[in-house]
C-alpha cells in the first residue's frame, strides 16, 4: 500500500549559503526506523532531482527520531543573491514531506502506518 | 563563581532576529522569573547594512530596535537586576552601549546599569593586513580567494564566542552589547558565568550551547512556524516566547511564561534543534564542538521539555568570519492572471517578457520565473488536480549592471495592456532594484583575532 510521508512525518528546513537543510521527524518513535530504511541517499536524491543542481548529505539523529538532509545548490545561490520566493529554503521541509512511500500491506499494518487516502 | 547543584539559570530569548516581535522582550520580562534576557539581533547579512548606516553617520551601525528594548524593560534591569545580553551592537558597539546609557540617564536610572562592550570581531580594518600575511580567507564553500572581491567587501566580521561576555559579566555589567558574537553563545555565557564552567567542560558548554541554539530563534521553539499538529497550537497570539531553566551539571528545560500561548513539547523542541543544522556531529562554535546526536529530549509536564546527555568536544583552532560584499543588483516584478487559463496567460507573459528582453539585447546573471500558486516553492514536485483561480507570475533578474536591471523594471507594467488578457495586481507600480550585497563565509585562525572588553557606567 502508499503510504503519505507527511503522514508519519513532520520536517523543518532552513539554509546555509546556497544549500537547503531538511530536518524529517517520526511522528512516532516506532516509525522512526521505517523512515530511516525508506529514506536513502538515492531515494532522496531522485526526489529533489529536478529541483536542485548539486548532490545530497544524509545524517540519522536516532536520538531525535530525526533524519538531517542537505541539499546542495537548491536555493540559486542563496541568501540574498537569489532570487527564488523560498530564498531561505524554509519550505523545503514539506517539499520533501511530499514523498509518497511503498509499503508491504503486513509491514504497514505491523507499524499501524495510515494508508494514503489521495 | 560558586554554585549549588540545585541553584537554577533563567535565560529568556527576547529576539530571535532584527525584525522580530517588538513586544517579546518586556513580555518575557514581566510574564515571571528570568535571570537573563538573550536577545538576538543579526543574520547573516546584517552586518554590511549596519556598515552602510555607519558609513553614513559614524554613531550608527548599530540594531536601533535593541534601544527600544532597553526601554521598555529597564526597569526589571534596575529594579529586579535582569541582566541582558544583545549582539545588538552591529558594527559599532561602542555607541550602542552610550546609546543604552543614554536611555538609563532619561530615565533617571543613571548608575544602576552597566553596559559591558565586546568589542575586535571587526576586521574590516585589518583585511589588507590579514591577507597580506598570507590569511586568504576563501569561501568556505567554493573555494575562492576572497582577493576576488577584495574591492567590494563591505564588512567582516569574526565570529566571537561566550569569553568576552563572561568576562563583562565578571566585571559586573548587567548589559552586554557585542558585535559579530555567535547566537548561541549569547545563552551560554551566562550559564558559564553563573555555574563557573571551566573552558574545557565540554559537555557542559556544548549543552549551553544547545541551549542557545534552541532558543535563538525565539518562538521557533515554542510554537511558532511548528508544522507538528499546527492547527492546535493555542493562542498564537499571545505566543510565549521560550525560556533555559539550566542547571549546573548541564541539563536543561525549556519552558515558558505562564498563561502565554503557543506551545513547547519535545515535536516543537525538536524541528527546532534541526533548523539550520549540517553535520549533526559536527556543531562548531567558538567555545566547543557540539554533538547533536547527543541530545535527549524528554516531556516534563505541559509547555516543559527537559534536555540532558548532551556531550562536547574540544573547539578547532578557528574562526568563522562573515564577509559581505557588493555583488551586483536584483528586481524582482510581478502580476496576477486570473481565471480561466490563469496559468497558460501568465506562462505566456513570460515568454513575451522574455523576448523583448531579448531583442534589447540585455544580457542577466540570472532570470527566474516562478508561477506563485503552481509551482513558485515545490518546483516540478507541485502538484495540483483543480485550476487556480489566479497566478501570480513572479520574475527575478540579477546583473552586474544596475542600467541593464533597470530597464527591466520598466518591461512589466506595459504587459498589463500590451500583453495576454485577465491581468491585474500591478498597483505597487515599477520593481525597485535592489543592489545585492552578498556573503562570504571564510575561516581565520583564532589567534588573530583579539577581543576587548569595556564596561562603561
Amino acid at each position: 500500500m502508499k503510504v503519505n510521508l507527511v503522514d508519519i512525518a513532520h520536517a523543518r528546513s532552513g539554509d546555509k549559503g546556497d544549500t537547503a537543510n531538511v530536518g524529517v521527524i517520526a511522528l512516532k518513535p516506532e516509525w522512526y526506523p521505517f523512515i530511516a530504511e525508506q529514506l536513502t541517499l538515492d531515494r532522496v536524491r531522485l526526489h529533489f532531482h529536478d529541483v536542485i543542481t548539486g548532490d545530497v548529505e544524509r545524517y540519522e539523529l536516532p536520538n531525535l527520531n530525526a533524519l538531517n538532509f542537505l541539499l546542495h545548490g537548491a536555493l540559486d545561490g542563496g541568501g540574498t543573491l537569489s532570487l527564488k520566493t523560498d530564498a531561505q529554503g524554509k519550505v523545503f521541509s514539506t517539499a520533501m514531506l511530499r514523498m509518497v512511500l511503498d509499503v508491504p500491506d503486513d509491514r504497514a499494518r505491523a507499524l499501524g502506518l495510515p494508508a494514503a487516502t489521495t | 563563581m560558586t554554585s549549588t547543584p540545585d541553584k537554577i539559570v533563567r535565560v529568556a530569548s527576547g529576539q530571535g532576529f532584527w525584525g522580530d516581535w517588538l513586544d517579546a522582550p518586556r513580555r518575557q520580562v514581566e510574564g515571571g522569573p528570568v535571570d537573563y534576557l538573550m536577545l538576538d539581533y543579526l543574520a547573516e547579512v546584517t552586518m554590511s547594512i549596519l556598515q552602510k548606516q555607519k558609513e553614513r553617520d559614524p554613531t550608527m551601525g548599530y540594531a536601533r530596535d535593541f534601544i527600544g528594548a532597553m526601554e521598555s524593560v529597564l526597569p526589571a534591569v534596575t529594579d529586579r537586576g535582569v541582566k541582558v545580553i544583545a549582539n545588538a551592537g552591529g558594527v559599532n558597539p561602542v555607541s550602542c552601549g552610550h546609546a543604552v546609557l543614554d536611555v538609563a540617564r532619561s530615565r533617571g536610572a543613571k548608575g544602576k546599569v552597566r553596559v559591558g562592550v565586546v568589542t575586535g570581531d571587526d576586521l574590516l580594518p585589518r583585511l589588507d593586513e590579514l591577507i597580506a600575511s598570507g590569511h586568504s580567507l576563501t569561501h568556505m564553500e567554493n573555494g575562492e580567494p576572497l582577493s576576488t572581491v577584495r574591492d567590494r567587501v563591505l564588512s567582516a566580521n569574526a565570529y566571537i564566542g561566550s569569553t568576552p561576555i563572561v568576562e563583562a559579566l565578571a566585571r559586573g555589567a548587567n548589559v552586554v552589547v557585542t558585535g559579530r558574537s555567535t547566537d548561541t553563545a549569547l545563552t551560554m555565557a551566562p550559564l558559564r558565568h553563573e555555574f563557573g564552567w571551566g573552558a574545557d567542560e565540554w559537555d557542559k558548554l556544548a549543552a549551553g550551547i544547545i541551549a542557545g541554539h534552541i532558543i535563538e530563534c525565539g518562538a521557533q521553539c515554542s510554537g511558532g512556524n511548528c508544522l507538528y499538529d499546527w492547527r492546535n497550537i493555542p493562542d498564537l497570539a499571545n505566543i510565549g516566547y521560550p525560556i533555559v531553566e539550566a542547571r549546573a551539571d548541564g541539563t536543561f528545560t525549556v519552558v515558558k511564561h505562564p498563561n502565554t500561548g503557543g506551545r513547547i513539547n519535545v515535536q516543537s523542541v525538536s524541528e527546532q534543534c534541526v533548523y539550520e543544522m549540517g553535520d549533526p556531529h559536527d556543531y562548531i562554535t567558538p567555545d566547543v564542538v557540539a554533538d547533536f546526536t547527543t541530545i535527549h529530549l524528554a516531556n516534563d509536564g505541559e509547555n516543559r521539555v527537559r534536555v540532558f546527555g548532551i556531550k562536547g568536544r574540544p573547539a578547532t583552532d578557528k574562526l568563522k568570519v562573515s564577509i559581505a560584499y557588493r555583488a551586483g543588483f536584483k528586481a524582482v516584478g510581478t502580476l496576477v492572471y486570473a481565471w480561466p487559463d490563469a496559468l497558460e496567460k501568465a506562462q505566456l507573459a513570460d515568454r513575451v517578457l522574455r523576448e523583448r528582453l531579448d531583442n534589447m539585447g540585455l544580457k542577466f546573471d540570472a532570470l527566474l520565473t516562478e508561477f506563485v500558486g503552481v509551482s513558485a516553492t515545490h518546483g516540478p514536485l507541485a502538484t495540483s488536480a483543480c485550476e487556480p483561480p489566479e497566478v501570480q507570475l513572479r520574475v527575478g533578474v540579477r546583473s552586474p549592471d544596475r542600467k541593464t536591471v533597470e530597464r527591466f523594471t520598466r518591461e512589466i507594467a506595459p504587459l498589463v495592456l500590451n500583453g495576454p488578457p485577465s491581468v491585474t495586481g500591478f498597483a505597487g507600480g515599477r520593481p525597485k532594484v535592489e543592489e545585492i550585497v552578498a556573503y562570504w563565509p571564510a575561516l581565520v585562525d583564532k589567534t588573530v583575532v583579539q577581543t576587548n572588553v569595556e564596561v562603561l557606567s
